[in-house]
């Protein structure tokens, strides 16, 4: 991989495309599943700046920091499905809009 | 240059296939977008050098979560319906604003970027210098992902324990409504619906409980 010279701005900018895209699915889907999906592609790109700063000094700090964000995906979407699971049951539906009230 | 073809090449792959995984209106239709979107993330990962990142994206996001959510949208049976409603969703009232706003903070991070400068590093990050600093200086790290993952696991038992519980109870409210309140649920529901009048209910609903 000598003579590989990939600008750490490129990168970056690339990360921050699909964090907007992400943000933006996050802001207009209303199915839950896709909310979730929407997250999973954020925490993604969050972790590509974090692995990419990373290589920039040459460090492996920043790969660390993407394993602590792929623990954190993977228990939010624990979390999160089962959350789906229990909407689904509750409302006939994964319309968001149906649950904004808490009931206990 | 090769390389630097590559990466634009991923870069590419990994935004159309984000962009078309967020305005899909079938749910498993999106969600193979965003594994190819994810597998695209994990070749810049390899190119910029760091490949053990590039392993665990594949293993564990493509792999382990992106199956978790195939698993619950086949439990939660989606059917055509659900398409027609998501298209309905998706009406350009819906994502004007959103895309609006969304654009507008892309040019502020724009604006900061492009005060970096600077190559990323040729060399390697390998697999053993991303263990030894893992189990070196940031063992207290570890602790704290295990100990949220393990909030993770007893979190998602508990929702999903509480949906079987809920199962369970409807099941035993229509034996008591439906047919003979005496009668075993597990018995023929077409038999004498005055056999045991002396049984208590609650009893019969407990053994059906133990016994599922």
């Amino acid at each position: 991989m000598d003579g590989l010279n990939i600008p750490l701005s490129h990168i970056l900018l690339v990360s921050s495309l699909l964090f907007s895209v992400g943000m933006l699915g996050l802001m207009m889907r209303r199915n839950i599943i896709f909310i979730l999906m929407s997250l999973e592609v954020m925490l993604n790109s969050t972790a590509l700046a974090f692995v990419a700063a990373g290589a920039h000094w040459g460090q492996p700090d920043g790969q660390i920091v993407f394993m602590l964000i792929l623990s954190v995906a993977a228990a939010e979407v624990a979390v999160g499905l089962g959350l789906v699971l229990q909407i689904q049951r509750r409302f006939k539906s994964l319309d968001m809009d149906n649950a904004n009230r808490m009931q206990g | 240059m090769l390389e630097i073809s590559l990466f634009y090449i991923a870069a590419t792959v990994a935004l159309v296939a984000t962009i078309l995984a967020m305005t899909r209106a079938n749910a498993i239709h999106a969600l193979i977008y965003l594994i190819v979107s994810l597998l695209a993330v994990a070749v810049i990962f390899f190119l910029i050098g760091a490949p053990f990142a590039a392993a665990l994206e594949i293993v564990i996001y493509a792999g382990a979560i992106m199956v978790l959510f195939v698993f619950v949208i086949m439990m939660l049976n989606l059917g055509e319906e659900g398409d027609a409603r998501e298209k309905q969703w998706l009406s350009p009232a819906v994502w004007a604003g959103p895309t609006l706003l969304a654009v507008i903070l892309f040019a502020e991070l724009l604006y900061i970027i492009s005060s970096v400068e600077g190559p990323v590093s040729t060399a390697q990050v390998t697999a053993k210098q991303v263990g030894l600093t893992l189990f070196g200086p940031y063992v207290l790290a570890v602790e704290i992902a295990s100990m949220l993952l393990l909030a993770g696991l007893v979190g998602s038992y508990h929702l999903g324990r509480r949906a079987l519980d809920r199962n369970i109870d409807e099941a035993d409210a229509r034996a008591l409504f439906n047919s003979d309140p005496n009668s075993d649920p597990n018995s023929d529901p077409n038999s004498d619906p005055n056999s045991d009048p002396n049984s208590d209910p609650n009893s019969d609903s407990n053994a059906g409980r133990g016994e599922q």
